[in-house]
């Protein structure tokens, strides 16, 4: 069939609008900034890794340097005296930017109910999707990521103002 | 200070032909040749996973017993025992007037380690961890768990020794019922 004949046009053109496209491209090269801080960081390097293979979802790309990435894993424990240092590697991501916060330690302190650790990384910057576990699975981590994209897309398509930011509900009922 | 044990020494460098390394190269590509033919390692994640065994560690829950009671007696072992004191339990009374019962039975499944204390401190087998390892959260207090979601996770577990039978004076009229609902877990 040629293009341009008539009453094929749905066959040769695909409409969107430019939002969708961005995110579309977005969703599918998010490179994360690996913040290993303690044994997550194991599993994070299991799921780049053949068995899981975090590239079927265009996220292998793990960029040591924060300019480059726009997905921070933060795995593992944050102590009250790297805190500083995460947060100053979240300011330096460009924006947009989003946040993963794997395993109990960086959701919520963990066991660690100590005076050196924060309890939560959100205290500090910002986190849009939590992982429960200790550590969590490969599989745990993919689904995380999985879970920005589909926040990625749902925000590019309501408006970022519109949409109910996750961020500020992640604040309450801490405990 | 004698230096204790023997450290290895750096290989020589390679001679002649060795030197050009192109048997090296040879061998190297022949290996990615032969990994090309073989199976592929990667799990296809959400269409694949793993088959968990029954005793894995995962998300904890909450279960009932043959005739839908639940089956904690909020005697707080759980909340005590647990490392990272995730659970929070309220006992409250209940009809039957035999046991006490959770009128509040939270679990911070972003505090929980998954370390199986609970289920094996319980008296009364009535939580337990779940093959569940995939759940992921977009705020921390959709990851407290309540009650009735516990139980939701946890469905159905006879009790064998049919306590609350014994207790209240009724007469095993549901045998049949637990042979039906068997042992297995149903995580």
């Amino acid at each position: 069939m040629i293009p341009g004949e008539r009453g094929d046009l749905e066959q040769w053109v695909m409409t969107t609008r430019m939002a969708d496209y961005v995110a579309w491209g977005r969703k599918n090269s998010l490179w994360p900034m690996p913040m290993g801080l303690a044994c997550c960081a194991i599993e994070l390097m299991a799921m780049v890794a053949p068995r899981y293979d975090v590239a079927r979802f265009g996220a292998e790309a793990l960029r040591f340097s924060p300019r480059q990435a726009d997905l921070m894993i933060v795995a593992g424990t944050v102590t009250k005296k790297m805190a500083p240092a995460v947060k100053r590697i979240f300011d330096q991501m460009p924006d947009p930017k989003w946040v993963i916060a794997m395993g109990a330690c960086a959701s919520t302190g963990g066991m660690f109910r100590s005076y050196s650790v924060t309890q939560g990384v959100d205290e500090v910057i910002p986190v849009d999707v939590y992982i429960p576990g200790c550590p969590p699975r490969p599989e745990a981590l993919i689904e995380g990521v999985m879970q920005v994209q589909r926040l990625l897309e749902q925000r590019a398509r309501e408006g970022r103002q519109a949409a109910p930011d996750p961020r500020q509900a992640g604040m309450a009922g801490r405990g | 200070m004698p230096l204790v044990g023997k450290p290895v020494r750096r290989p020589g460098r390679p001679k002649f032909i060795a030197a050009t390394y192109l048997l090296s190269i040879a061998r190297g590509m022949w290996i990615t040749l032969r990994h090309l033919f073989r199976p592929k390692v990667t799990m296809q994640y959400p269409e694949e996973r793993w088959r968990m065994p029954d005793n894995y560690r995962g998300l904890p829950a909450l279960v009932r017993d043959q005739d839908e009671r639940v089956k904690c007696v909020a005697c707080f072992l759980c909340q005590y025992v647990c490392p990272p004191k995730a659970i929070h339990i309220e006992a409250q009374e209940i009809e039957s007037g035999v046991e006490k019962g959770p009128k509040v039975f939270d679990i911070n499944m972003l505090r929980c380690i998954m370390c199986g204390y609970c289920e094996e401190v319980c008296p009364e087998q009535a939580i337990f961890l779940t093959r569940e390892y995939t759940t992921v959260g977009l705020s921390r207090a959709q990851m407290i768990f309540p009650k009735e979601k516990l139980l939701a996770m946890g469905g159905v577990r006879p009790d064998p020794i049919r306590k609350w039978a014994r207790l209240t004076g009724d007469r095993p009229e549901r045998d049949g019922a637990v042979a039906a609902a068997g042992v297995g877990r149903n995580a």
